[in-house]
């Protein structure tokens, strides 16, 4: 059996993912950074990006975070976001009338927020 | 009908429907208070994780931040208050309130001046009607608060914490809520939420004794602390916004409850004396009945000669 790490998204109000991974892959302040079992102890401040999971089970996860953390500790990852969507999630149609909104709007965070959403969603 | 018994029917009709309201009202809260309890039971995961991860920080590096250095002398300090936007809860409201003015007091004694912020119509109103200054205030949202809410009422007060105390910013930030202990219980209490006492959140987060790892810092320390203890506060407000909106639909739920018990114990008191009304009536007719007849034989008896 591949090593494994417990990985918990959770979001400010709830709880979204959690489950065993073999690679976690999320967007730092200071570029992608991707996380194996038995990694160095961690604590890095995430960007608005999408997460890759990638479960123990051979399956893929993805998620759209908009601003947190990420720590590692004893196999243990928490991704803690204010906002966290499973890519299942989110509606693609919403989420485009939102990014054309925001462009009209010239609402440079709205915009990103739903380019990452829908980033997140196609790459499913 | 006689006009006593007519009032008492009215009076009993009406009170039967003021039970119903009251009674819907109880319902609604119940309901209420469960909803409200998952939700702080949700957000558990997020701020245990989050308190794990300030504890790394501030145990894992000797970095200094505003946000947790303590003033020599405060001068200045900031309470939030939180109330809720609807009455009918009993004492809920005027609790919090009491609590927030025992705290001011207290602080103002030890030299401190007070900023007051209030979440909640209910405080607004309170402080409004005794024309007290209020720094800011926030409404609308009390009976299910957001996240985003939790953010929009966390944003001045941290920025007025890393303000400079003579350019109006504040030295201290207390929070006053109303604690949802069980559904029976709640209680007004005052807690200081800034500057953070690092050794006191490292106890809640670790009661086992649990050594923290050595963690590499992504950036750096500082960058962490930065984007971490804003985050931590918001997070600790939306907490209390949880349980005060919890504790105002309990509190809501018993008031509820004993208006309906006091509606149904009037109603009784009133069906007896209307019973009384009806029987003294009958009573009545009867006796005019009685004393008619007797009166026309009396009569009769006397024109038979």
């Amino acid at each position: 059996m591949a090593a494994e790490l417990h990985v918990e998204l959770v979001a400010a109000d709830r709880q979204v993912w959690s489950g065993e991974a073999t690679l976690v892959v999320a967007r730092t302040t200071s570029g992608d950074i991707g996380v194996m079992p038995g990694h160095q102890p961690l604590l890095g401040v995430l960007e608005s990006g999408p997460v890759t999971i990638r479960t123990s089970d051979g399956g893929t996860v993805v998620a759209a975070v908009h601003g947190g953390f990420v720590s590692f500790a004893d196999n243990k990852l928490s991704l803690l976001a204010e906002i966290a969507e499973l890519s299942d999630e989110i509606d693609v149609q919403r989420t485009e009338r939102e990014l054309e909104q925001a462009k009209a709007e010239g609402d440079a965070a709205a915009e990103r927020r739903a380019d990452v959403r829908l980033r997140a969603a196609t790459a499913r | 009908m006689g006009a006593q018994l007519r009032v008492y029917k009215r009076r009993i009709r009406s009170v039967t429907a003021t039970k119903k309201i009251t009674k819907a009202m109880e319902m609604i809260a119940a309901s209420r208070v469960v909803k409200a309890q998952r939700k702080v039971a949700a957000s558990t995961p997020y701020a245990q994780e989050l308190t794990r991860a300030v504890t790394a920080v501030g145990t894992g590096s000797n970095t200094k931040h505003p946000l947790t250095t303590e003033t020599e002398n405060p001068t200045r300090a900031a309470v939030l208050l939180l109330t809720s936007d609807r009455g009918l809860a009993g004492a809920f409201n005027s609790n919090a309130i009491k609590a927030a003015e025992q705290l001011t007091a207290r602080l103002e004694r030890e030299g401190r001046q007070v900023d007051t912020y209030i979440v909640g119509r209910r405080g607004v109103a309170h402080y409004n009607f005794r024309e007290r200054a209020i720094a800011q205030s926030w409404s609308g949202f009390t009976d299910e608060p957001t996240y985003a809410d939790a953010k929009k009422v966390a944003a001045p007060l941290i920025e007025a914490i890393e303000k400079d105390t003579a350019e109006g910013g504040v030295d201290e930030l207390h929070i006053v809520f109303t604690e949802f202990v069980s559904m029976m219980t709640q209680t007004a209490l005052d807690a200081r939420l800034l500057p953070l006492r690092l050794e006191e959140v490292a106890e809640e987060a670790k009661p086992q004794g649990e050594i923290l790892p050595l963690f590499d810092f992504e950036p750096s320390a500082e960058d962490v602390l930065d984007a971490l203890l804003p985050r931590y506060v918001e997070s600790r407000i939306y907490n209390a916004l949880l349980q005060s909106a919890a504790s105002k639909h309990a509190a809501t739920r018993r008031a509820m409850k004993s208006a309906t018990d006091n509606a149904g114990e009037l109603i009784n008191t009133l069906s007896r004396l209307a019973n009384a009304a009806r029987q003294a009536e009958i009573t009545q007719e009867i006796s005019e009945i009685v004393g008619g007849a007797s009166a026309l034989a009396d009569a009769t008896a006397g024109s038979d000669r």
